[in-house]
């Protein structure tokens, strides 16, 4: 019973990691990743690590495919061309990927580790519950715990500062708080020399623009922008 | 099954994902690709850890899909500011760095 549900499983997982490489729609990529996740969660079982198979299923098939899916939705999951201008990693790629299969399967075969060809330690009860791992967690293995919550922290915290909307990037002028919120004919000494630079010869029309009151300009550039923003959306 | 089953399936595995990461121009496959190599690894600690019987192997598979899901957040965020600069989703283009 058990060596079948490990073919099957097996089978899975490999038929999954395939399709993740050789399909070409990306959110079929991403499909393909959920069957291969949950058919190595079930060789986990086999191994009898509940524990981590739970995790496997929630965390990766459950949220980390979310956000996979959100992105390639986001970004536009449109179909690659069948054809490319190739290149020499195209043919040498596969060729590694035989040569590092082989060299494992040797490494494999010429191992003096007794345990490999036999079925596994004798299984005790418990093994591998969320009560022995919680235990291990929180006794011998702490600090690599406390680590990975700060890991984490760091990593959400990159994410937000990665993909946050900047505004230097659009080709916006910078425009400070103060520019929106003084009141007319008010403003800094920068700006008050600049409009001074040319003294009488400034010309009616010229001295009517440079003095319009500065937030109907600034109001009139911000209305601009957000109708660009909700289009880039 | 023995032990050794389950190292030849997270082998497999592991090969297809370098083979992918070589072949596919497309960022978000890459990353997708990195999972798996990362999924085989945890295959070959938990089988390693069911042959000891001890679950220090299995911390450390939890430990590697933490460190997973790390990795998959700070890369899916510089793929969406890729995108936002409008450069083409495509390692073969992004070569700035090259030289």
């Amino acid at each position: 019973m058990s060596a079948v549900l490990f073919f099957i499983a097996a089978i899975g997982a490999i038929a999954g990691a395939i399709g993740v490489v050789m399909l070409r729609n990306p959110f079929y990529n991403v499909l393909a990743l959920v069957c291969h996740l949950i058919a190595l969660a079930a060789l986990f079982l086999l191994l009898r690590a509940e524990f981590v198979a739970a995790g496997q299923v929630v965390v990766y098939a459950g949220a980390v495919m979310v956000l996979y899916i959100f992105v390639v939705a986001y970004i536009g999951g449109a179909d690659e061309p069948m054809h490319r201008h190739g290149g020499a990693l195209k043919v040498l790629g596969p060729v590694f990927g035989l040569a590092l299969a082989v060299e494992l399967c040797i490494a494999m075969l010429g191992t003096a580790l007794k345990g490999i060809s036999s079925k596994g330690a004798p299984y005790v009860f418990g093994f591998g519950t969320p009560k022995h791992i919680g235990t291990l967690f929180l006794t011998t293995y702490l600090f690599p715990f406390e680590m990975a919550s700060l890991l984490l922290l760091v990593a959400a915290i990159g994410a937000v500062v990665l993909a946050r909307r900047r505004r230097g990037l659009e080709g916006d002028e910078e425009e400070t708080v103060i520019s929106i919120q003084r009141p007319v004919f008010t403003g800094t000494m920068h700006e008050s020399t600049g409009i001074r630079a040319g003294g009488g010869t400034v010309s009616e029309e010229e001295w009517e623009r440079q003095h319009e009151p500065v937030g109907s300009q600034a109001a009139g550039r911000r209305d601009d922008r957000d109708g660009r923003a909700e289009g880039g959306w | 099954m023995a032990i050794g089953w389950y190292l030849t399936v997270s082998a497999i595995i592991f090969c297809i994902g370098a083979v992918g990461v070589l072949i596919r121009p497309n960022p978000l496959v890459i990353l997708l690709c990195l999972e798996l190599m990362l999924n085989a690894a945890n295959l070959a600690l938990v089988a390693f850890s069911r042959m000891w019987g001890g679950e220090s192997g299995q911390i450390f598979a939890l430990i590697v899909m933490v460190v997973a899901a790390s990795e998959v957040t700070v890369g899916l965020g510089l793929i969406v500011a890729i995108y936002r600069r409008q450069l083409a989703v495509d390692v073969d283009e992004l070569s700035e760095l090259h030289g």
